[in-house]
C-alpha cells in the first residue's frame, strides 16, 4: 500500500469495512485452519462480475457500467446481483459502438465512488471470477487509485484460464490460444443474449464459469484450492 | 435498481403458462427472486420421497427426466423441456413422487414456492392452470390413456413392446363352424357375430378356416352358389401354433405357409383344442414399432424431436434384443442400420435448413466405435466433413459454408442423443472440416510422422464411415492412405505400440486388475484393459493388410483370420471375445444405467467372471503377434 496513505479518519467508511472485514476473515482463518480450508465449493460465494469501459487502457478509460452477480453452489443467485452505471465526463466514441452505453444514455446514474462503495459492499471479501478478469480489477484498481484508496484484496479466477484446464490432450496445440467469451459460451453451448451488458456478460460468465468448475470437479471431490492452482 | 439479469428471467417466462397469465410487475417481482441452476447430464436435482424443496423449477434449456421406481425398474413418467414447471407441490404430500434427472444439459429457473404462491391464489387462471397440468403431470403406465397433457411435449411410447420377440396377441373369442355347413349359413354366421373368419371344426378339433375372401370368391366367381358346402371352399390343412408364439416367429409362419390365419391351439397341432384365432392383421398392429417400422419413422421425421423419440424407442429395441440372446454380430447390424437412417435423415433436415445448396459436393464421416459401428448405447458424437477442393478464391466461404452445416448437425444430433464429443472432434471444428486434399495431408502427417499424440487422433481418424454424401470422397481417401502406407514401416509399428499401451487386465496370478484410485476404485475398467487393445490390434493389422472398407473389430478379425491361415484360430477367437466382451459392456450398461464402462466385479457371478476371464487369453496373444511383427520394444 501507498507510503502516503491518508490516516484512518479521513478514510470513506466503506473502505474501512471492506479491510476490516478482510483482517476479520484473515483472523477466522489462522483461527480455524483446518475447517476453512474444508469450507468447500458448495458454500463459498463467488462474485461474477464485469465492467464496461470507455475503452481498454485500463488507466486512461473509465467504468461505464458495473456489473456482478453472485454464484453458490452451482447457481446463480439472481436477487444477489449489483448493476451499476456510472457518470463519467471522460467519454470515448469509438467503444460506445461495442456497449452502447451513450454518455447521455437514459439509466439512473451513480458517481464513481459511489460505484465503488456499492461494489466493495457488494463483494465482500468474496472471490472474484470474471473473464480476463485482471483488466476488470485492474479498472477497478484505477478507481480506488482516484479515490486516493488501495487496490482491491479479492483473489480472483480468469474463465480463459480455467477452460484451459479442459482441454483435451489431444488438441494440446490449442493451448495457446485466446479464447472470447463468445467462444467459451459457444464451446460451453451457454445460450448468448445481452452481450455487451456488463450484467448481461455477468451472467453469460457465470454460466461458463459454472460448467467449466462442474467438468473439472467430474468426481466430487474438488476443493476451493484447485482453483487456484 | 436496473436488474438485466432478472428481466431476461421475466421474458422467458412470460412466453409460457402460468405465468403469461400473470400482470408484469408481479412476474417481473418473481424474476428478481429467481436462481439460476446448471445441471449436467444425468445429475440428479431431486430424489422419491425427499421433502420439498421451498422453490419450484422451470427448465430454461435442456430437458428433465422424472421417474419412479416401478417393480424392479424405473418407469419414465415425465420428461419436461423448455418452459415446462414442475418440481411444484399441489398435494398435501409432504415428499416428491417422482426423481428428477438431466436427460441432458440443463439450465434451470428456480423459483421460491411462498412467493409464487401468493399470486397464484389469487389469480384463477393460474390455479385452474396448476391443476389441470398437475392432473397431466401425475400420469403413470396405469393412467396413460388419459392424454390430456399440457406440459410434457414429448415421452417414449412405452405401451408398446418393440420387437418381433413379445407373444404374439391374438383374439380368443373364436366362433366355429361345421364343415358340412353351406357357405349361407357359414355367412350369416360371420354376419351375427360380426368376425371376419371362422375355424371350421370338426369334433372340437380344427379342419380349415374360412374367411370373407374364400366366401367372395365362392359367390362373384359364379362357380359355387350359396348352397355349397363350407369344406369345399375352406382353406385347409389349417396352419397351428401354441399360445406363447411369438410375433416373429408368428410372421415367419405367414409368410412360409402363405396364409393370413393361423390357429392357436393348445399343444401347437391341430390334435388339440382350439384357444384362439390370429390373423395377419393382428401382427401388423403388434409390429407397429420393428425395426423397420422405426427406420420408415426416421425417414419421414420432420422434426429432430421426432427423431430423438425414434432414438429412445431403439434403445428399448436394445434391450430387448439382448435379453433375448439375440446374436451380437445381427444387433449391430440393425444397429447400424438405424443409426445410420437417423444421421442421414438428420443430414436431410439440416440440410433443409441451410439457405443454399451445398457448393461442392461432401461427405459425413463416422469416426471411432460409431465409423466401426460398434457403438450401441450412450454414445458420443465422433464426426467429420470432407469436402471436394475448391478453386482458393472460394476456399473461404466454402469452408464457412461446410462449418455452419457441420454446426447444425452437430446441435442437432445432441437434441438426438449423442453428446458433444468432448475432445471436439466434430465436423464443427475447424480442424476437421477440411477439403480433400487437406484431408490428405492430415492422414500423410500422421502417417509419415507419427507419435504417440498423434496416435490419439489416428485411434480415432482410421476408423472412419460414410453416413452421408459422396463415396467418391471415401474412396479417394482411403486409396491415398493406402499408398502412404505401403512404405511406411515406422507407422505400424507406432500404431501397434499404441494397441499395447493399455494396462493388462489380470495379473500374473490371473487376477482382475482393477483400478486404484480415482471415482472407480476397485473397478475393472472393460473399455480400456480389454476392449480398446482389441480393437487397436484389429486396426493395425487390417492396415497393414490393406484391409479396405471393414471396420467393425469383429469382421476385422474375421477377414484376418483367412488371411492368415496359420493365425487362424487366434483371430477367430478374438473375433468371438470382442464381441463377448461387447456384449458384457452393453448389458452392464443398461444394467447400471451408465456407459457400461466400469464393472464392479462383486455383482458378477462367477460364471460371468470366468467367461470375462476366457476373453483375455485371444488378447495376449494377439498382442504377442504385435510385439513380434513390428518390432515394437526397439520403439521409445
Amino acid at each position: 500500500m501507498s507510503l502516503f496513505s491518508k490516516n484512518s479518519d479521513s478514510l470513506p467508511v466503506f473502505w474501512i469495512k471492506y479491510l476490516d472485514a478482510f483482517a476479520k476473515e484473515k483472523k477466522e482463518k489462522s483461527f480455524f485452519k483446518k475447517t476453512a480450508d474444508s469450507k468447500g465449493l458448495q458454500n463459498t460465494r463467488f462474485v461474477v462480475f464485469d465492467t464496461e469501459t470507455t475503452g481498454l487502457d485500463y488507466k486512461k478509460d473509465r467504468i461505464l457500467s458495473l456489473g456482478g452477480v453472485a454464484v453458490v453452489a452451482n447457481q446463480v443467485i439472481v436477487a444477489d446481483t449489483l448493476e451499476l452505471f456510472l457518470k463519467q465526463d471522460f467519454y470515448n466514441p469509438d467503444s460506445a459502438q461495442i456497449h452502447g452505453i451513450l454518455k447521455q444514455g437514459n439509466y439512473l446514474k451513480v458517481n464513481e465512488e459511489e460505484a465503488i462503495a456499492q461494489c466493495l459492499d457488494f463483494i465482500g471479501t468474496d472471490i472474484l471470477v470474471g473473464h480476463h478478469v485482471g483488466f476488470d480489477v485492474a479498472v477497478v484498481n484505477q478507481s480506488l487509485k482516484r479515490a486516493g484508496l488501495g487496490r482491491l484484496k479479492n483473489r480472483h479466477l480468469d474463465t480463459e484460464i480455467l477452460y484451459k484446464r479442459l482441454v483435451h490432450p489431444a488438441n494440446r496445440s490449442l493451448q495457446d490460444k485466446r479464447y472470447t467469451l463468445d467462444e467459451l459460451a459457444e464451446a460451453l453451448k451457454t445460450p448468448l443474449h445481452d452481450r455487451h451488458t456488463a450484467a448481461g456478460d455477468s451472467l453469460i460468465t457465470a454460466l461458463v464459469f459454472i460448467k467449466i468448475v462442474h467438468k473439472l470437479n467430474s468426481d466430487g471431490e474438488m476443493k476451493l484450492k484447485h482453483l487456484f492452482k | 435498481m436496473q436488474n438485466t439479469i432478472a428481466t431476461r428471467i421475466y421474458d422467458f417466462l412470460k412466453q409460457f403458462p402460468p405465468f403469461q397469465f400473470m400482470a408484469s410487475d408481479d412476474l417481473f417481482k418473481i424474476s428478481t427472486l429467481a436462481n439460476v441452476l446448471y445441471l449436467d447430464k444425468d445429475q440428479i436435482l431431486f430424489s422419491r420421497d425427499e421433502l420439498y424443496s421451498d422453490r419450484f423449477y422451470i427448465v430454461q434449456q435442456g430437458a428433465i427426466k422424472l421417474t419412479r421406481p416401478s417393480g424392479n425398474k424405473t418407469k419414465v413418467v415425465d420428461i419436461c423441456d423448455e418452459g415446462d414447471l414442475f418440481g411444484l407441490k399441489v398435494t398435501s404430500e409432504n415428499t416428491y413422487r417422482t426423481t428428477a434427472t438431466a436427460n441432458e444439459e440443463t439450465i434451470i429457473y428456480t423459483i421460491p414456492v411462498e412467493a409464487f404462491s401468493a399470486f397464484a391464489k389469487a389469480n384463477k387462471a393460474i390455479s385452474n392452470y396448476l391443476i389441470a397440468s398437475f392432473a397431466s403431470n401425475i400420469k403413470d403406465p396405469y393412467t396413460l390413456q388419459q392424454n390430456g397433457s399440457l406440459l410434457n411435449t414429448y415421452e417414449p411410447d412405452r405401451n408398446q413392446d418393440l420387437l418381433g420377440l413379445q407373444q404374439a396377441n391374438y383374439s380368443k373369442n373364436v366362433v366355429s363352424c361345421d364343415p358340412s355347413a353351406t357357405v349361407q349359413e357359414a355367412a350369416q354366421l360371420m354376419q351375427s357375430s360380426r368376425i371376419g373368419s371362422l375355424v371350421v371344426t370338426s369334433n372340437e378339433l380344427p379342419v380349415g378356416i374360412l374367411t370373407n375372401r374364400e366366401l367372395r370368391n365362392a359367390i362373384a366367381s359364379g362357380t359355387d352358389t350359396t348352397s355349397t358346402l363350407t369344406k369345399d371352399i375352406m382353406i385347409h390343412p389349417v396352419v397351428c401354433a401354441p399360445g406363447d408364439i411369438t410375433v416373429g416367429q408368428a410372421q415367419l409362419m405367414l409368410i412360409k405357409y402363405g396364409v393370413n390365419h393361423l390357429v392357436i391351439t393348445k399343444d401347437g397341432t391341430d390334435r388339440s383344442a382350439i384357444i384362439g384365432i390370429l390373423s395377419k392383421h393382428d401382427i401388423v398392429v403388434s409390429f407397429g414399432n420393428s425395426p423397420a417400422e422405426l427406420i420408415k419413422e426416421i425417414k419421414r421425421a420432420e422434426k429432430t424431436k421426432l427423431l430423438r423419440m425414434s432414438w429412445e424407442k431403439a434403445t428399448v429395441i436394445l434391450t430387448n434384443y439382448l435379453d433375448q440372446g439375440l446374436p451380437l454380430s445381427h444387433i449391430l447390424n440393425i444397429f447400424s442400420e438405424l443409426k445410420g437412417a437417423l444421421i442421414y435423415r438428420t443430414m436431410e433436415l439440416s440440410l433443409a435448413k441451410m439457405s443454399e445448396p451445398p457448393p461442392v459436393p461432401f461427405t459425413w464421416l463416422a469416426l471411432g466405435s460409431q465409423g466401426r459401428e460398434e457403438q450401441l448405447l450412450y454414445t458420443d458424437q465422433d464426426n467429420a466433413i470432407i469436402y471436394e477442393n475448391v478453386p482458393a478464391e472460394k476456399e473461404e466461404a466454402t469452408k464457412a459454408y461446410f462449418l455452419r452445416l457441420a454446426n447444425r448437425m452437430n446441435k442437432r444430433l445432441h437434441k438426438v442423443g449423442y453428446d458433444y464429443c468432448p475432445a471436439d472432434m466434430m465436423g464443427s471444428n475447424p480442424l476437421y472440416c477440411l477439403t480433400i486434399s487437406e484431408w490428405k495431408e492430415k492422414f500423410k502427417g500422421w502417417i509419415y510422422d507419427p507419435s504417440p499424440e498423434s496416435m490419439l487422433l489416428s485411434g480415432i481418424f482410421f476408423d472412419y464411415r460414410r453416413t452421408f454424401g459422396s463415396q467418391q470422397l471415401v474412396d479417394e481417401l482411403t486409396a491415398h492412405i493406402y499408398s502412404l502406407l505401403g512404405d511406411s514401416s515406422i507407422f505400424y509399428r507406432f500404431m501397434a505400440k499404441d494397441a499395447l499401451k493399455n494396462p493388462p487386465p489380470v495379473s500374473f496370478f490371473r487376477n482382475f486388475l482393477v483400478e486404484s484410485d480415482g471415482a472407480h476404485k476397485d473397478e475393472f475398467d472393460i473399455k480400456n484393459r480389454a476392449m480398446s487393445p482389441l480393437i487397436g490390434a484389429a486396426r493395425v493389422l487390417s492396415l497393414y493388410h490393406g484391409l479396405k472398407n471393414v471396420n467393425r473389430t469383429s469382421t476385422r478379425y474375421e477377414q484376418l483370420a483367412m488371411l492368415e491361415p496359420e493365425n487362424r484360430e487366434l483371430y477367430e477367437s478374438c473375433a468371438y471375445a470382442f464381441k463377448a466382451l461387447l456384449k458384457f459392456r452393453v448389458q452392464q450398461g443398461l444394467k447400471n444405467g451408465d456407459s457400461g464402462r466400469f464393472i464392479q466385479l462383486e455383482s458378477l457371478s462367477k460364471s460371468d467372471r470366468l467367461k470375462l476371464k476366457r476373453c483375455f487369453k485371444p488378447l495376449r496373444d494377439v498382442q504377442e503377434v504385435l510385439r513380434v511383427r513390428f518390432q515394437t520394444q526397439n520403439l521409445s
